[in-house]
């Protein structure tokens, strides 16, 4: 399974936000999207889910135009994890995790067991199973984050965008989601692509990063390629240096 | 992080938790259907009433002891009555959880995009410019009442959208405004028209003018047209409480769904209104209600919000009836007045638990 985006620009009514873009993510890749704030990350995952549809350039998964998939064709193949969002709270968080099935019901919406087990089974997957039955307003930011991606992995799909995933996380839970979503991209063979702010968690665990500034794509490339002070200092506007993690040897970024 | 697996004894009282609503609910709503055509001028005592049920309905050998005027006022009057009662709550607290899940609004009621307005226009239009009492063998003031509120309805949709979409912020702006213009209209009919203008606030209060089987059986097949289609629409419902983006990458046509949900709800909410007349407060109160005793999944809030709705808007009639016996008060006052500070109460407890 291959999404890519074919010279596409996206943006509002009034205003282009991103243009030119061309960029594919394959099964088992992580692809990080960076950038400064109000570059269009959120604009490119809302481009690549296909609630926004590009004003020139065609947005393909596989051979197929996205476009030209129904709603529901759609949200078989690619599921999305927004970024922190409000829920309606007094919901329960299996309840949740099942909505992930919409796009697979018949058109009386009854969830037969296979439904009910592949649901299970996510939950497992992300931990989640823990808290099925509480509400999930009650539930801690970083436990959210969980039962949305657990919504989106509910939804059997093969691509998963995730929308600043660690926002409003703490260290421990940062590196907790990022492993989960490492890990589900490898054994689910899931082509993934996430925004996130922090530039070394980017170093750390993605495949390949992809540098916005200005409405465009800057660089594209493996973290050591985008990740230079050069490219930095130029897409941010600020002095940026980089070393080596003393650990793990990918990119530190410091500023 | 500690992996633990709901037991399976949890599994089976959350299943037993499901079943116990319709079973509470539908027992009040036949009690309050039993108490509803019991009193009245004479009274039927209860017991009598299953009896004369059962005697009717099932072919059973009862020995018929009862005066033989009991079967013409149970059968004739007041069941008629009471069934077009209960639907009418019912439609209203059906469509009115509809309408507040819709909207993602804990202010939405059955009327919010116009459905009372329009109907009571058509009702007040029938009324003042003496068009024929009947025609084509229809009462014409239910008839003119349901096409006035569903043209309404589908004006403030074809208003209300913008390119492809129906926000729901303008949706319901545009359902203000509409409904607005047509109360000024209604208004000014009624000016205009003092002989009848007491008929038309008698009307517009929402009373049971009509009798017989006649407008429960016009108005059967919408309240279960439109109630069967918000059955089936409770798990998109689920899904819209999400917003409007997420449920269309949850895969959910969002604008078809919003579409098939404003006509199911203002179906079953013209109908009510066109046969009994425009009763507040029911369609706000009982969706909260059910609510905070059923929690948020539509899929048991319809239901729940629907046969609530029988059992409040029945007792309602009941004491509308009997206040100041023998006059009969319109049941909207009667609603207001009892629905009011009982929201207040509900809002204040609702503060203290998650059940939106």
């Amino acid at each position: 399974m291959e999404l890519r985006f074919d010279n596409v620009s996206l943006g509002y009514e009034r205003s282009v936000i991103l243009r030119d873009l061309t960029l594919s993510v394959h099964s088992g890749e992580i692809m990080g999207v960076v950038g400064p704030n109000g570059v269009g990350k959120s604009t490119l995952i809302r481009g690549a889910s296909g609630v926004l549809s590009p004003r020139s350039g065609r947005v393909f998964v596989d051979r197929q135009d996205l476009r030209r998939l129904s709603l529901r064709r759609r949200a078989q193949i690619i599921a999305v994890v927004p970024q922190a969002v409000q829920l309606p709270e007094a919901f329960l968080a299996e309840d949740v995790v099942l909505m992930g099935r919409t796009a697979h019901l018949g058109w009386l919406g009854q969830e037969s067991e296979s439904d009910r087990h592949i649901a299970r089974t996510v939950m497992e997957q992300t931990e989640t199973l823990g808290f099925a039955g509480r509400q999930v307003g009650e539930l801690s930011g970083g436990e959210q984050q969980r039962v949305l991606i657990a919504r989106a992995l509910t939804q059997e799909p093969d691509v998963l965008l995730l929308d600043e995933p660690t926002a409003h996380l703490d260290l421990k839970h940062q590196d907790e989601v990022l492993r989960l979503i490492r890990s589900l991209a490898k054994e689910n063979e899931l082509a993934v692509i996430l925004t996130l702010h922090d530039l070394n968690l980017v170093a750390r665990y993605t495949d390949r990063v992809a540098l916005l500034s200005d409405g465009m794509i800057r660089k594209i490339g493996d973290a050591r390629e985008v990740l230079t002070p050069e490219e930095l200092a130029a897409a941010y506007g600020i002095t940026i240096h980089v070393t080596d993690h003393p650990i793990h040897g990918t990119p530190l970024v410091l500023s | 992080m500690h992996n633990t697996a709901t037991p399976p004894e949890a599994r089976a009282e959350s299943k037993r938790k499901q079943v116990s609503p319709w079973i509470w609910t539908g027992m009040a709503l036949f009690c309050a259907l039993l108490f509803s055509v019991a009193v009245g001028p004479i009274r039927i005592p209860p017991l009598t009433v299953v009896r004369m049920l059962a005697e009717r309905l099932a072919w059973m050998k009862i020995e018929a002891d009862w005066p033989a005027t009991f079967a013409t006022i149970l059968f004739e009057i007041r069941l008629p009555q009471t069934v077009l009662v209960a639907l009418t709550g019912m439609a209203l607290g059906g469509s009115g959880a509809a309408y507040q899940g819709l909207f993602r609004n804990p202010l939405a009621d059955p009327y919010i995009i116009g459905v009372a307005s329009g109907a009571g226009l058509g009702a007040v239009m029938a009324m003042t410019l003496h068009w024929p009492a009947t025609y084509l063998g229809m009462a014409l003031i239910p008839a003119a009442a349901f096409i006035g509120a569903l043209v309404t309805v589908a004006v403030v949709y074809w208003l209300a959208r913008v390119g492809r979409t129906t926000p729901i912020t303008t949706l319901i702006l545009a359902g203000v405004a509409v409904s607005a213009f047509a109360s000024a209209l209604t208004s000014l009919l009624m000016l205009l028209s003092t002989e009848q203008m007491h008929r038309a606030i008698a009307w517009l209060l929402g009373g049971f003018a009509l009798g017989g089987w006649e407008p429960v059986l016009a108005a059967l097949p919408y309240f279960v047209i439109g109630l069967a289609m918000l059955a089936v629409l409770s798990r998109p419902l689920n899904v819209l409480q999400f917003g409007d983006e997420q449920a269309m990458q949850l895969g959910l046509d969002v604008e078809r769904y919003k579409l098939v949900i404003v006509a199911a709800a203002s179906l079953v909410a013209a109908a009510a209104v066109s046969f009994s007349g425009i009763i507040g407060f029911v369609g706000l109160i009982v969706p909260h209600m059910a609510r905070l005793m059923w929690g948020p999944d539509y899929r048991r809030l319809i239901p729940m919000a629907t046969l609530t709705g029988g059992v409040v808007l029945l007792l309602a009639d009941v004491v509308a009836r009997t206040i100041l016996a023998p006059r009969e008060l319109p049941v909207g006052i009667i609603t207001a007045v009892a629905g009011a500070p009982f929201f207040l109460y509900l809002l204040r407890r609702a503060k203290q638990q998650r059940y939106w």
